[in-house]
């Protein structure tokens, strides 16, 4: 199980927009690279990061090799309402990973 | 600890990967790059303008280069940002990511951290939600690329 981390604000106003942060422990292989002996390494990336919020998709990513390793995605929502986030990532040789984070809003 | 036979193979196998890279290398990537842009805009019109790249114009490491793009928008149902593209020009491919963004998300800015491989131009677009598209580009100058990183065993 690969290593997942979300930053979430645990509490936020209703209407505010809200910075979330992710990172994802992957070496995000390019597939451009060779051995000391001159064999190519397959490509082994994260693909897609899909992030919902209580159900409904409110940011996706299409990652490609020139993405560093580990990947760090950041981006903004409003916070609405109280509930839950989810978060998941997939990627080439079946990799997936999924992480939540909840939020209150007052 | 490398003996003479694997360092001189190394030697071999370093020249072929150099000998695979063609002459017009600049051209190829250059139309690489077009048609990954034409492929997101068809045949919009890309304009300057609306947004801001936000990438350090030296880098001392290719190979996180981190990078964040804003757009100006209101962020409502009626006029949002629905994509951003990040592309560059001098990777074995153009693409770096595709974000998409919808009203929700309040404010349209993403960041994250990118492999750059040369000197060369780094181009944001954004597609908003009335179909058309703006763009910035920042001319980068880096210092140790992406690609050439020291290979595994």
């Amino acid at each position: 199980m690969a290593r997942v981390v979300v930053n979430v604000p645990a509490q936020a106003k209703r209407g505010e927009v809200i910075e979330i942060r992710t990172l994802a422990g992957h070496p995000m292989e390019t597939g451009f690279r060779r051995t000391q002996l001159g064999e190519l390494i397959p490509r082994d990336i994260i693909r897609t990061l899909i992030c919902t919020y209580n159900g409904a998709e409110i940011f996706r990513a299409e990652l490609h090799p020139a993405i560093a390793a580990n990947p760090l995605i950041s981006f903004t929502t409003v916070a609405t309402e109280s509930g839950t986030l989810e978060f998941r990532w997939t990627g080439d040789n079946g990799f997936s990973a999924t992480q939540s984070a909840a939020i209150k809003v007052v | 600890m490398i003996s003479r036979r694997t360092f001189l193979l190394l030697g071999v196998a370093a020249s072929a990967a150099h000998a695979q890279l063609p002459p017009n290398i600049q051209e190829i990537r250059k139309k690489a790059l077009d048609e990954a842009i034409r492929k997101v805009v068809g045949n919009a019109q890309v304009r300057q303008g609306k947004v801001k790249l936000d990438i350090p114009p030296l880098i001392d490491n290719g190979n996180a280069v981190p990078l964040a793009v804003e757009v100006e928008s209101p962020m409502t149902e009626a006029d949002h940002v629905k994509a951003i593209h990040i592309f560059t020009e001098r990777n074995p491919q153009p693409y770096v990511v595709t974000a998409h963004l919808g009203p929700r998300a309040g404010r349209a800015r993403i960041a994250t951290r990118a492999r750059i491989g040369d000197t060369g131009t780094v181009m944001a677009i954004a597609q908003m939600s009335d179909g058309s598209f703006w763009s910035d580009s920042v001319r980068v100058i880096v210092t140790l690329s992406a690609c050439l990183e020291e290979g595994l065993i």
